[in-house]
């Protein structure tokens, strides 16, 4: 007649819950399919390294430097000439339109300008609305110029040429100055991934022995709130896990991601983060009266979790009520974590002001999900 | 153990809202009786009986199952009670074996795989411990739940209508074994809409409404219904039964099998209104004991025909 925690127990639940995910296909699939879409889909559709973008030259000064540089605009993969005109402004209209994404204007005076030395300006006008989609275009911008102009600067020119650059180039990333690379994306996909399927994980956790009617059974036995809240997050743990080494290689082997801090660390975050996640689940399974109401509860969750974390937006961008949200949430702070151990290398001292919400959150959701926990059927 | 009683309440009352489930009944069993409860649908059985194994917080009344008191001991009554539930409610993505082991795991029973060694093998299942429950019969699941229910030894067993959808052998072989456990000493309260399981019973409780409406032994509760039924049988008693019903006297008219029963509580009206038919080519009419299960239709016309 023991009052006491049982270690027994909680293995007991623990093996339950991991045969049934076993035996559970289309749950497996889910596992390992769902990241890989998200990553892929997510990883490349938001910023593929975009080519052939359409794009329209200004020509105020025709002539051999401006043929050259429009043949080498042709050349690169990267644009695609629509429009070749003497009109600045049209070219503008252009792009105001959403019609082209680049205008590169070659100002009047640029040969005499370039002959002399006088250092002429290239514009380059970019549609940064979507920043990712230009940043690889724009950043191979310089050096396409001085190379198709090499070939013009020679005989007495030649000292132009090498006394490079002989012109700047002046890019005006318009409409949104801040640029998000993807190096930003893939590491921000690993908390949108690990929200999204951990919450999922559990938040059917209890509906579904509801709705088989084996709920009943749970509470005719000896078993405790906490014993089987640990017996069910436990092997989803494992599952974040998984899903997260996943991720990492994907976005170390095919996005490129650099990974510079340390991956301890990291991992350390991860678990914190993960299991924040499964206790928010558990929770809204303790709430819900079958696995729908705990699904739609789960999008209420995703939805800012996505939108307001600062993985869709910049976080900074949002109005001051959003941020607030945002804040509150595991994602956010599970976001600055990650992108901060990954690209910028930083360490615990550096990450410690997201790292203790995590904690707090994960403390709060676990008193709430054995709070409104019933031990009976009331 | 303090009442020599396995179950010992009073008062026990439930509402959900303004709907009172079980209006205080009291109920006292017996160690190593066998006790039926009985009552039409939505007559607040399942919630007595979770509110005896702790599943259900009681609104008002109080008292003890197995000398362990409802209100302050659950966790004790959990662990010492066997309760099955009216859907099956183990695990169908877990083999049998898997059931029987969580069970045995969350009860932290000891020498628990040759326990479970020996449940299988006295359920005949030794070849199929590896199947699915979910694959298996309505039978043979009812003989799992029961197994499982019982692996961890309990002295009281709740059951909640254990045969409903099962085959006649199956619930036979289903009783016997509820016999040969109550000889051992075990006290069962079990739930049931079947006569024939009512009568194999050392006592029952009617309830009805949330009430009890009737209790004692089989005979008893026959005898304290003061019914009198006459049974019309042969040609042309199926058409009587229109022209019967609603007369003076007769308060019920059933159908079992091809005869009819026709009852009342005043014999001299029950017989004057059968009056006119008796004589007829074919037809006999004879007074019979009452069956119980006159007495339940009886008790059901009584308050839920009067409530409705």
């Amino acid at each position: 007649m023991s009052e006491r925690f049982s270690l027994r127990r909680i293995g007991a639940v623990l093996r339950k819950e991991i045969i049934q995910m076993r035996r559970d296909r289309l749950t497996l699939a889910m596992i390992v399919g769902v990241p890989m879409m998200q990553i892929f889909l997510f990883g490349f559709a938001i910023n593929v390294n975009p080519k052939h973008l359409p794009t329209a030259v200004s020509i105020s000064d025709p002539g051999v430097y401006a043929d050259s540089i429009v043949a080498a605009l042709q050349n690169s993969s990267y644009f695609e000439i629509v429009k070749a005109t003497n009109s600045p402004a049209q070219a503008r209209r252009m792009l105001d339109q959403g019609e082209v994404s680049f205008v590169v204007e070659i100002p009047a005076n640029f040969s005499r300008d370039l002959v002399r030395g006088a250092r002429p300006q290239l514009l380059v006008e970019s549609d940064a609305t979507d920043p990712a989609a230009g940043s690889n275009a724009t950043a191979a911008l310089s050096e396409l110029f001085t190379d198709a102009l090499r070939d013009d600067l020679k005989g007495p020119l030649a000292a132009r040429a090498q006394t490079a650059p002989a012109f700047d180039v002046v890019i005006h990333p318009l409409y949104n100055p801040e640029a998000i690379t993807q190096y930003n994306v893939v590491p921000g996909l690993l908390a949108v991934i690990l929200t999204m399927s951990m919450v999922l994980m559990t938040c059917l956790a209890l509906t579904r022995e509801r709705e088989r009617g084996t709920y009943e059974n749970l509470l005719a036995m000896p078993v405790k709130p906490l014993e089987l809240m640990i017996g069910k997050i436990a092997p989803n743990i494992g599952v974040g896990a998984i899903q997260s080494v996943l991720v990492l290689l994907i976005a170390k082997f095919v996005f490129g991601v650099p990974m510079i801090g340390s991956l301890l660390l990291l991992s350390g975050a991860l678990l914190l983060f993960i299991t924040a996640n499964l206790a928010v689940g558990y929770t809204f399974s303790t709430i819900a009266q079958n696995q729908l109401q705990a699904m739609q509860m789960t999008m209420f969750f995703l939805l800012p979790a996505i939108l307001l974390s600062g993985f869709a937006f910049p976080f900074r961008g949002m109005p001051v009520w959003a941020q607030w949200i945002g804040e509150v949430l595991p994602a956010t702070h599970f976001l600055r974590v990650v992108r901060g151990i990954l690209l910028k290398g930083n360490g615990a001292g550096e990450i410690w002001p997201d790292l203790w919400p995590l904690i707090l959150f994960l403390f709060v959701s676990t008193s709430l999900a054995l709070l409104r926990f019933r031990r009976t059927l009331d | 153990m303090t009442s020599g009683l396995a179950i010992d309440v009073h008062g026990l009352t439930k509402r959900f809202g303004p709907k009172v489930a079980v209006n205080g009944i009291d109920i006292a069993v017996p160690y190593g009786e066998v006790w039926g409860f009985l009552g039409p649908n939505g007559s607040g059985k399942t919630t007595t009986i979770r509110m005896l194994c702790g599943l259900l917080h009681a609104d008002a009344g109080e008292g003890t199952c197995l000398g362990l008191d409802l209100k302050t001991q659950p966790d004790a009554i959990k662990r010492a009670v066997g309760y099955m539930t009216q859907k099956f409610s183990f695990w169908e993505d877990l083999s049998i074996r898997e059931n029987l082991e969580f069970v045995a795991r969350m009860y932290e029973l000891d020498g628990a795989r040759e326990k479970i060694d020996q449940t299988i093998a006295r359920l005949g299942l030794t070849k199929r411990q590896g199947q699915l429950a979910g694959e298996l019969s309505g039978g043979w699941k009812q003989r799992l739940a029961l197994a499982a229910c019982m692996l961890h030894s309990p002295k009281l067993l709740l059951l909640d209508e254990p045969t409903a959808g099962v085959d006649p052998k199956a619930r036979r072989d289903f009783w016997d074994e509820i016999h040969r456990l109550s000889a051992e000493g075990l006290t069962v309260l079990v739930s049931t809409h079947y006569m024939d399981e009512a009568e194999r019973c050392d006592r029952i409780v009617y309830i009805s409404l949330g009430n009890i409406v009737a209790r004692g032994a089989v005979a008893e509760v026959i005898e304290q219904s003061k019914l009198f039924t006459f049974v019309v049988e042969g040609e042309g008693a199926r058409q009587l039964a229109e022209k019967l019903r609603g007369q003076k006297g007769i308060e019920f008219v059933s159908f079992f099998g091809a005869a009819l029963h026709v009852s009342g509580r005043d014999r001299t009206a029950l017989e004057q209104a059968l009056g006119p038919y008796r004589g007829r080519d074919g037809l006999t009419i004879t007074e019979a004991v009452p069956s119980l299960e006159d007495v339940f239709i009886q008790l059901q016309e009584e308050t839920i025909g009067s409530a409705v």
